[in-house]
C-alpha cells in the first residue's frame, strides 16, 4: 500500500513538507518502547508511535523506517520535525488510537514487522 | 593484520535527554561515508544508540570509542556510572531498572543490552559497582569471516 492512501484512511495530517508519498510500505512496527522498535530490524516499515520526542526520530533513522505515525492525536515538536526532514523520514499524524491505527491497517493487509 | 580505516572517540554526557543520540547519527553517517553494508551499518547504530541511551539515563559520562578496520567495527563504551551489580541479569530481556521519568522518553523497557547483544559479533561487559561499566563490542564487516 502506498504511503498516499496509509494517509488517506488514517486521515493523517502531514507534517514534513512535501516527501513522496508513493513509497510502497508493506510492513509495521507499532510501539511507544523504541527499543521494542529497534528489536525488530526491519527495514522500510511504516512507525507508528504514541512518543513523540526527538528519540523517536532518531530511532526511526537507526531502524531505517520509511516513515512515522503518530497516533492520538500528539504532535512532535518543530525541532524534531526539522530533524526528520533533515533525515528524510515523512511524518504523519492522525487522532485515532493506536489499537485503531493497527486494525484498520492489518484489515487493509498490512502485516506486522515482528 | 587488519588495516584501520578510521579511530574516533566521543564524548556522551548523562542525564542529557535532548542530545541522546547524536553520537549515534555521527557513526551512522560515518559508516554510510565508508560505504559499509547497510545491514553492518544498522546492527552497529543500534548497537550505539542503545549504549548511548544507557549513558544517558544511568551515567554520569561516558566515552565511547569507535574504531574501524577493513575486517571488523569495534565499540568501546566506557562510562562513569553506578555499574551493574548483576551482568547475568541485566541481559535478561525485560528486566529494567529504569524510572518512570526513562519510560516517558521510551526507553527502560529491558531491551537495550538484550538489542545490544543480539547485534554484535562479540559483546564484553565489565562493570564495578559505584564506578561504572565498560561494554566492548565488535561486529565483523564479512559474517562469514
Amino acid at each position: 500500500m502506498k504511503l498516499q492512501e496509509i494517509k488517506g484512511i488514517l486521515q493523517c495530517d502531514l507534517l514534513t513538507g512535501d516527501p513522496d508519498l508513493s513509497l510502497e510500505v508493506e510492513n509495521v512496527v507499532a510501539s511507544d518502547g523504541m527499543s521494542e522498535i529497534l528489536a525488530f530490524l526491519c527495514p522500510g516499515a511504516l512507525m507508528i508511535t504514541g512518543l513523540t520526542n526527538i528519540q523517536s526520530v532518531r530511532t526511526a533513522d537507526v531502524a531505517d523506517v520509511l516513515a512515522i505515525v503518530y497516533i492520538r492525536g500528539k504532535r512532535p515538536n518543530e525541532k524534531t520535525i526539522e530533524f526528520a526532514k533533515e533525515k528524510g523520514i515523512p511524518v504523519l499524524a492522525t487522532e485515532l488510537g493506536m489499537f485503531d491505527v493497527c486494525g484498520i491497517l492489518r484489515e487493509h493487509g498490512l502485516k506486522g514487522a515482528m | 593484520m587488519a588495516e584501520e580505516l578510521l579511530r574516533k572517540a566521543f564524548k556522551i554526557y548523562g542525564r542529557n535527554f535532548d542530545r541522546a543520540g547524536e553520537t549515534s547519527t555521527e557513526i551512522k553517517e560515518i559508516l554510510k561515508g565508508l560505504n559499509i553494508d547497510s545491514g553492518i551499518i544498522r546492527r552497529t547504530v543500534v548497537v550505539a544508540f542503545e549504549a548511548e541511551m544507557n549513558v544517558v539515563m544511568y551515567a554520569k559520562s561516558a566515552t565511547l570509542n569507535f574504531v574501524i578496520t577493513d575486517e571488523e567495527i569495534d565499540l568501546e563504551i566506557a562510562d562513569k556510572g553506578p555499574g551493574i551489580a548483576d551482568i547475568e541479569q541485566a541481559m535478561e530481556e525485560g528486566y529494567s531498572t529504569a524510572t518512570d521519568e526513562m519510560r516517558e522518553m521510551g526507553f527502560g523497557f529491558g531491551m537495550g543490552l538484550p538489542n545490544i547483544k543480539k547485534n554484535a559479533d562479540q559483546l564484553k561487559v565489565e562493570s564495578s559497582v559505584g564506578e561504572g561499566t565498560t561494554l566492548s563490542v565488535r561486529i565483523r564487516l564479512n559474517p562469514n569471516a
